[in-house]
């Protein structure tokens, strides 16, 4: 079973991807902001992350680069789902080595293909 | 007390001078030296042995004659800002040195004007040395009870002569350039001007109220004796013209006794003293004169019938009651107005004889043929030299001529003497056609008049013998009286001179400077003087020459006066000033000017020029030719200075357009940033709307429980939406000022509560204690809707902010007559300091840390402070001592809102 890590701070938003990624057969962990979510990286190795970027305390660049900077962590796939939506912010975003980039509002659809495109690349 | 003991505190007193104008040379450019106050402690070297001992004695003889010679300067200290001005600015751009170059460079830079002023001023002030040394020497043997020496040997003032000459030489003469500022002898000076007028005041204070009873005391005595009320009105119309005549004198004097020219013009440092020096001079002279009158009188009642001279009644007094400290320190206050006094004007006599009649007609050759060195040491010694003869001198004819004058009567003839220079001086500032043949013979009649009206009267004594001709005439020619000159006997014989030789040289003055025109230099430096203020900053523009001259030549005579390193130094700064190419061959007027003004001060005006032009080829131009080039000159001045005046002017717009636009560029900014934020907050609830929907569209085997689920999601982001919308439109209407308050009076505590009702539930739900001081009740004008608002917010943050557990809010409400003070304070995290300012921005997020997302809308506090301040309150946050922060907010009593 996959696992997947959803970072975010709006429950809604959470909630319905909790619900789409267990649909998914995936193992779904949940970060309601960076700092958790590096606490919950000690432990677990989730294929991917979903991460936005706009947090509380610790945001989603410094959680990116923390999991670029884990040699453990060198194969889980990064993507960033944010409602920054300008062509700067996804450029800055994907320069700074998310593997891919997400903008809010979002097709439910649309993300599960590009999780598992991403998934099934190796 | 015995001459030993006088001469030891003399010598200690010499030291103790000695030491402070060492110590002032050396630390030149403490801001010590370049003080107002010293500036005008040195100008106040005008209070001589003369003002020390003789306004006694003219007040005891003479009532209230003494008062002219200090109404002068009074009078004159308030034009100095216009006219000292104009004469230090001429002086500084042209490197003058004493009074003799300032006159002689404007008529032409003239050695002959030069050496007939130097010879006037020299008749006129060695007498008048003579009449310091005199007092030094008289009150010497007064305080020491031994008899005057004729001799001059065994005489111990010879000796104290010798030593001011010594001092005068050494520290008069350290530079070689004369124009440079001697802040050894100013600080000196200074010092003693300060210490006389203590000293005064000490016996003043004495005599009046120890000696006496006050000085109502006094004038009740003296009231007794005769002549006390004849002596002290003014009596008639010809008493008030002597009057005006002798203040008139005293007003030319503080301008050109050479001393005053030397402390007030070449050692002037900064052009704003002469602001403090505007007030405080005549305040000086002021303070110094309160006790010449009960000095004065207190003496005429103490001595009365004694044959004593009243000049002295400052020492006989204290010496008359036994007090031999108080004498001692009279006479050291004394000794010291006379000895700043020979000082300076030692030092400004030397220097004009040796710049304007010794080097110009003797040494100007022997220059050439030597170096630098051997230069400066000549002209060093030369003055040096200066300053012995004149003080040997000036102790001669004291010892010969003047012993048995009283000391005003000397010093009065040495101001009209010199009163002789001031056609040729204040023409030079405002008039252009003053001519050097028109103030020469103006200078030499009056001159003649004044050697006809009183040196001569004076010289042969005794006034009194009828058949004298002071009293028939030369000739038996009656109007030849030289007291009455053509019958005018009513003026004492002082302003009686003034008054004749005055008028006679200006009459001439004026007459032969129109009918005969000056040459092209004298118009020349006409125009420089009277329009200094155009040519102050590039004066050297302002000159006019034509001809032919070797910039090589030009730098050969320097260097024989500066040596190589400074003429190189020299001609580097000239050229920068000027832009011009070190390489040039050909030297133009600047540079003829310029090496003429540095040389200047080291040979004066007339010197520089004649060894300048040895080594040039000079072209005659006519006065018309000048004039024209001056005009334009001027133009090109005036115009420059428009230009320097418009570029500033285009430089200062182009700043201020920058700063707008720096300005826009920032709101531009902040918008941006705004419609990012408010976008990223409209975003994310519709985020997820559309996925909750997505959701419930495509799976069709959601179960019911997270379908509701959803489906109630969908509703709270919904109205989370609709708020968020409010809130923006809620912030511009406030902030554009559309929103109205709507202002009625309430009870304060029941708005509180109200607010503290509604938020029941959300503290109960965390668990938070609320506590709250004393409330009354009191009514207070405001928007009640509004200020709910801004409570609710406040409160709510402070909820939000409290800990899980133990979260405390303490709410303090304050008033007094002017405002109503609410704060809310937490024991939450508290606010980073730097954010305490910027908190209440809209959407503001912390700088250092931009990507994080705001807690809440970002928009709460931003309306908050919208509403205080229409409410004419401030809000403000702070971090507590130990933990949480507190918001206060401020509510004024307005009635007028």
């Amino acid at each position: 079973m996959k696992k997947i890590l959803i970072v975010d701070d709006e429950p809604n938003i959470i909630m319905t991807l909790e619900y789409t990624f267990k649909k998914q057969n995936f193992q779904v962990f949940i970060a309601r902001d960076g700092e958790e979510a590096i606490a919950l990286l000690q432990n677990e190795i989730p294929d991917l992350v979903i991460l936005d970027i706009m947090m509380p305390k610790v945001d989603g660049f410094d959680t990116l680069n923390y999991i670029k900077s884990q040699d453990a962590l060198s194969q889980c796939k990064v993507l960033f789902l944010s409602a920054k939506n300008r062509e700067s912010d996804i450029q800055k975003g994907l320069d700074a080595g998310a593997d891919a980039y997400f903008t809010k509002p979002f097709s439910i659809k649309k993300l599960v293909d590009q999780v598992n495109q991403l998934l099934d690349e190796h | 007390m015995n001459s030993i003991a006088v001469i030891a505190i003399l010598l200690g007193y010499l030291l103790l001078i000695f030491a402070v104008a060492h110590w002032a040379e050396k630390r030149k450019n403490a801001k010590f030296s370049k003080n107002a106050v010293v500036y005008t402690l040195s100008i106040a070297v005008y209070c001589s042995a003369w003002t020390y001992y003789g306004s006694v004695g003219i007040a005891a003889t003479n009532g209230l004659n003494y008062l002219p010679i200090y109404l002068g300067p009074v009078i004159a200290a308030p034009l100095w800002i216009m006219i000292l001005r104009k004469i230090i600015k001429i002086s500084k751009v042209n490197n003058i040195s004493s009074i003799a170059d300032f006159i002689s460079l404007r008529y032409g830079n003239s050695r002959i004007v030069g050496a007939i002023v130097t010879s006037v001023i020299i008749i006129g002030i060695l007498p008048y040395l003579a009449l310091q040394l005199k007092a030094i020497s008289e009150t010497f043997h007064l305080v020491t009870n031994t008899p005057l020496e004729r001799g001059i040997f065994n005489d111990s003032s010879t000796y104290i002569a010798l030593a001011l000459a010594f001092f005068a030489a050494y520290y008069g003469t350290r530079y070689v350039d004369a124009s440079q500022n001697r802040s050894g002898i100013v600080a000196a000076v200074a010092l003693e001007s300060a210490l006389k007028l203590v000293f005064f005041l000490v016996i003043g204070i004495f005599v009046t109220f120890f000696v006496f009873n006050g000085f109502g005391d006094i004038s009740a005595k003296a009231a007794t004796l005769e002549n006390f009320d004849s002596l002290n009105t003014i009596g008639g119309i010809p008493q008030a013209l002597n009057w005006l005549m002798l203040t008139v004198l005293s007003l030319l004097a503080i301008f050109m006794l050479p001393r005053q020219f030397q402390t007030m013009v070449v050692e002037n440092t900064r052009e704003r003293h002469l602001k403090t020096a505007t007030w405080l001079f005549p305040l000086y002279l002021l303070i110094f004169n309160i006790f010449v009158f009960p000095i004065a009188w207190g003496g005429n009642w103490i001595f009365q019938n004694q044959n004593v001279n009243p000049d002295f009644y400052a020492i006989l007094i204290p010496k008359a009651l036994g007090h031999s400290w108080l004498e001692i320190l009279v006479f050291l206050g004394g000794f010291s107005a006379a000895m700043s006094m020979i000082v300076i004007s030692s030092i400004s006599l030397s220097t004009m004889l040796s710049n304007n009649i010794l080097i110009p007609y003797t040494a100007l050759g022997r220059f050439s043929r030597k170096e630098q060195e051997t230069n400066s040491k000549f002209i060093v010694n030369l003055r040096r030299l200066g300053i012995f003869v004149l003080i040997i001198l000036a102790f001669l004819i004291y010892k010969l001529l003047i012993s048995d004058y009283s000391l005003v009567s000397v010093g009065l003839i040495a101001f009209v003497i010199i009163a002789q220079l001031a056609p040729a001086f204040f023409g030079s500032l405002f008039w252009r056609r003053g001519s050097k043949r028109g103030m020469l013979s103006g200078l030499i009649v009056g001159f003649i008049i004044c050697v006809y009206t009183v040196i001569i009267p004076y010289a042969a004594g005794d006034f009194s013998d009828p058949n004298n001709f002071i009293n028939t005439g030369v000739f038996g020619q009656e109007w030849l009286r030289p007291f009455a000159l053509f019958g005018l006997d009513y003026l004492d014989p002082i302003p009686h001179a003034l008054f004749w030789s005055l008028l006679v040289n200006i009459l001439i003055y004026f007459a032969v400077s129109v009918s005969f025109e000056g040459n092209y230099r004298e118009r020349n430096y006409a125009e420089m003087y009277v329009d200094i203020d155009k040519f102050s900053a590039s004066h050297e523009n302002a000159f006019v020459w034509r001809g032919t001259a070797y910039r090589k030549d030009i730098e050969k005579v320097l260097t024989r006066f500066l040596g190589e390193e400074r003429t190189d130094r020299a001609m580097d700064i000239f050229n920068r000033k000027y832009q011009i190419d070190s390489n040039q061959e050909l030297a133009d007027s600047r540079l003829i000017k310029f090496s003429e003004n540095l040389l200047t001060g080291r040979i004066g005006t007339a010197s520089a020029k004649i060894l300048i032009s040895s080594v040039v080829k000079e072209e005659k131009i006519t006065l018309t030719e000048v004039l024209k080039i001056l005009e334009e000159s001027k133009e090109n001045i005036e115009l420059n200075k428009k230009l320097t005046e418009t570029s500033r002017e285009l430089k200062s717009l182009s700043e201020q357009l920058k700063s707008a636009n720096e300005e826009l560029i920032l709101k531009d900014k902040q918008k941006d940033e705004f419609l990012d934020t408010v976008t990223h907050e409209l975003r994310t609830p519709i985020t997820a709307i559309r996925a909750s929907s997505e959701i419930l569209l495509e799976d069709d085997a959601l179960p019911e429980e997270l379908k509701k689920q959803f489906l109630s999601n969908i509703i709270a982001e919904s109205d989370r939406l609709n708020r968020l919308i409010d809130k923006i439109l809620d912030l511009e209407k406030l902030e554009s000022g559309k929103q109205k308050l709507k202002l009625a009076e309430h009870n304060f505590s029941n708005t509180l509560n109200l607010v503290l009702e509604n938020l029941h539930q959300l503290i109960q739900n965390k668990g938070i204690q609320v506590s709250m001081n004393q409330q009354k009740d009191s009514i207070w004008r405001y928007d009640a809707d509004r200020i709910t608002q801004v409570l609710t917010n406040m409160l709510s943050n402070a909820i939000k902010f409290c800990p899980e557990e133990n979260g405390q809010i303490v709410i303090e409400v304050h008033e007094n007559e002017y405002q109503l003070l609410v704060s809310v304070c937490d024991n939450g995290i508290g606010v980073d300091e730097h954010d305490t300012k910027r908190i209440f921005e809209k959407f503001y997020q912390s700088e250092n840390q931009n990507l994080k997302k705001p807690i809440g809308s970002g928009l709460g506090l931003a309306i908050c402070k919208n509403i205080v301040q229409l409410h004419g309150g401030k809000i403000w946050i702070q971090n507590n001592e130990n933990q949480g922060a507190t918001i206060t907010f401020t509510l004024p009593k307005i009635n007028e809102l």
